[in-house]
């Protein structure tokens, strides 16, 4: 890893304005990411988790530059190139993209149905007219379809006749033909079978390594990204709560959320129910967040000044970063959230 | 405890433009008043179409086998299910004496009815209550499942409500009529993992107050480790082990059962890759001959796996699998 960042974010918000309101006073937005500072250095398998509505697609879109950004800095850097992303231009987004990708959620939605599977892989190719003749696209593309554990075979084939597993297999393929640094995998494994799942993850992460990449990983299953991760940021929101090597937030947590997000992961231990720490209530609407601590509607240990200020994300060790007005007390009194 | 529910030779085929497919392979159980048995697979292993059958609920293509046979056990003696034709006679258990909680609750509410008015119809179908009376039983049931301020959520529609929310009214609402048996299909798939524990809290309350049996589909065991008294596992349509919790999943007995335990991220052991089991799930067009799983096991064995039908073998007195390993050579059947 080097010491520079691939992508950093600097206050970076995205807002989305929603129909209707009143004409009077301000029109009502959905704050989906709020001020978030992250850097994702390059080669890191970055993982980013969180529920539902906490903003971590549009965190991953806004990196991508397909999502408005309100304000604040992104700065793509690999060394050859760099970018600001909020002011680049339609000519060097298009450069941009060649460089970063996303796979996508739902393998059976993300094929087109009428393409054979060699043309869906060839159409990055093609559009973004990397390649000079068709000899060379057949050439990236069995190359990239090898790597992914496809066969010729396969190339030839429409996307119907291919499991949950194989199709994800070529949307990594499609991602990954241009050869592009960074990566943006938004729950790529969520609608896999457990026993499929395991082996796109280790595909992922062994072209990951293989090629070098820069990984962005969004998911809302700890125990997926625990195992293929080397940082995992948490976010709530629309903001970033913790952020830590993986082994480190595992074994110590310091959000109160992070820690209550870790005890609901159901134990195979038939013997261990009932011992979950269980959070009440639901997330709030981003719509209309409460005041102060984002979190602290639903907090075990909110005290009165997280009602009232927003807690900044603080360095708490080297990598180790938590935005929590009482971990540090928390910590020393042994107080698991 | 009391029978409440038995399935033999359950054996069901869809006729589809393709071909007529097998979903659900002679699987045969029991459930009994208050256990909650967890129903376990993947997608395609026939999971939701055998619970389905329990209430003849799946499509007009389905054929069930003649020696298909479900017998429910209620107070006022056995219902042979599969004898049941018009959705009149049916009503006896399609949300009376059994209720079904869906995967996705945005798609299981009307959306222009309001919850409450949801409620209370189906309330006046399978009960004689008045309506008002519905209306009362209605709200409480809302407040029941943890609902505040349950009286305001009933006139509203299932957009307003939060996933949770709205997985908590559909609870509500299956669990108004009193059925004797809920069957759960992925209840809590569709939500966030701090809302989950929620609703399963809520689920195992719910079965101590009311002492119904529940079946609970789900491909996370988990969910199942957290919830169920005993676990059916299904591959292909077909059942492959069987017993408490407990031994299954400290002593999976079934290669198919070990695999998918080895396949789950484990967060006590984040230096092993995960193995995941070699290959894909087979088209049900083509079903492997012998074992179902055996074109993917590691442990086959040419010339028996492939050829013969595994039967089931005890591994202790409630614990049994469907594997050839556990029998010794030349005894097949």
């Amino acid at each position: 890893m080097s010491d520079k960042p691939l992508i950093s974010t600097r206050d970076l918000s995205v807002h989305f304005p929603l129909r209707g309101g009143g004409i009077f006073g301000p029109k009502p937005v959905v704050r989906a990411v709020e001020g978030v500072d992250i850097d994702i250095d390059k080669g890191n398998f970055f993982g980013l988790v969180g529920e539902s509505g906490s903003g971590k697609t549009t965190l991953g879109r806004a990196m991508l530059r397909a999502a408005p950004i309100t304000r604040g800095d992104i700065v793509y850097d690999d060394g050859e190139v760099s970018y600001d992303l909020p002011s680049l231009g339609d000519k060097e987004l298009k450069e941009y993209r060649k460089r970063a990708q996303l796979i996508f959620q739902d393998p059976y939605a993300a094929l087109s149905p009428r393409m054979t599977v060699r043309d869906i892989i060839a159409e990055p190719l093609e559009v973004m007219g990397l390649t000079k003749s068709k000899g060379e696209t057949d050439e990236r593309v069995r190359e990239i379809a090898a790597k992914c554990r496809l066969n010729l075979e396969h190339l030839r084939r429409f996307p119907h006749a291919f499991s949950g597993g194989q199709r994800q297999r070529i949307s990594i393929a499609r991602a990954l033909v241009s050869r592009p640094q960074f990566v943006v995998a938004d729950e790529s494994v969520a609608a896999l079978d457990v026993s499929i799942q395991a082996d796109v993850l280790n595909l992922l992460k062994e072209i990951q390594q293989e090629m070098g990449l820069t990984f962005l990983f969004i998911s809302h299953d700890l125990s997926v990204v625990a195992h293929v991760c080397d940082h995992v940021a948490v976010m709530y929101l629309g903001r970033l709560v913790e952020s830590a090597p993986t082994r480190e937030l595992f074994a110590a947590p310091r959000h109160p959320y992070t820690k209550a997000l870790l005890s609901a992961i159901p134990s195979l231990d038939p013997d261990d129910r009932g011992k979950a720490q269980k959070l009440e209530g639901e997330i709030p609407s981003p719509t209309n967040p409460p005041p102060g601590c984002k979190f602290q509607t639903r907090c075990p240990h909110a005290i009165d000044i997280c009602r009232k200020d927003e807690p900044k994300l603080q360095q708490s060790g080297k990598e180790h970063a938590v935005a929590c007005h009482r971990w540090q007390e928390l910590a020393e009194n042994g107080m698991s959230a | 405890m009391t029978r409440l529910i038995d399935v033999e030779n359950l054996t069901l085929k869809f006729d589809t433009d393709e071909g007529r497919i097998t979903a659900v392979d002679d699987v045969s159980f029991s459930l009994q008043a208050g256990e909650v048995l967890g129903l376990v697979g993947e997608s395609g292993s026939g999971k939701s179409v055998t619970a389905k059958s329990l209430m003849k609920l799946n499509a007009n293509n389905a054929i069930y086998s003649d020696d298909t046979k479900v017998t429910l056990h209620l107070e006022s003696g056995p219902v042979d299910i599969m004898s049941l034709r018009t959705s009149k006679e049916l009503q006896v258990v399609r949300g009376g004496a059994i209720s079904m909680i869906f995967q996705e609750p945005m798609a299981s509410f009307a959306p222009a009815i309001s919850i409450g008015d949801q409620m209370v119809e189906q309330l006046m179908i399978h009960t004689d209550m008045t309506a008002k009376r519905a209306k009362e039983v209605s709200i409480e049931m809302l407040a029941r499942v943890g609902i505040s301020d349950a009286a305001t959520r009933f006139k509203q529609f299932a957009f307003e409500l939060s996933g949770g929310m709205r997985q908590r009214a559909m609870i509500a609402m299956a669990l108004s009529t009193k059925p004797k048996l809920l069957i759960a299909d992925e209840p809590t798939t569709a939500l966030d993992v701090t809302i989950q524990a929620q609703v399963i809290d809520l689920m195992k309350d719910l079965v101590d107050d009311f002492g119904m049996g529940i079946i609970f589909i789900t491909h996370d065991l988990g969910v199942i480790a957290q919830t169920a008294d005993n676990v059916a596992v299904m591959y292909l349509g077909r059942l492959v082990e069987q017993g408490p919790v407990r031994d299954v999943l400290r002593n999976p007995s079934h290669p198919y059962t070990r695999g998918l335990l080895d396949a789950l991220p484990d967060l006590d052991d984040l230096d092993t890759p995960l193995r995941p089991i070699p290959g894909d799930i087979p088209s049900p067009l083509e079903r492997p001959p012998g074992c179902v799983f055996n074109t993917r096991c590691n442990d086959a064995i040419a010339g028996r796996c492939n050829v013969d039908i595994p039967q089931f073998i005890q591994i202790n007195e409630n614990h049994r699998a469907a594997c050839h390993l556990h029998a010794p050579a030349g005894d097949t059947k």
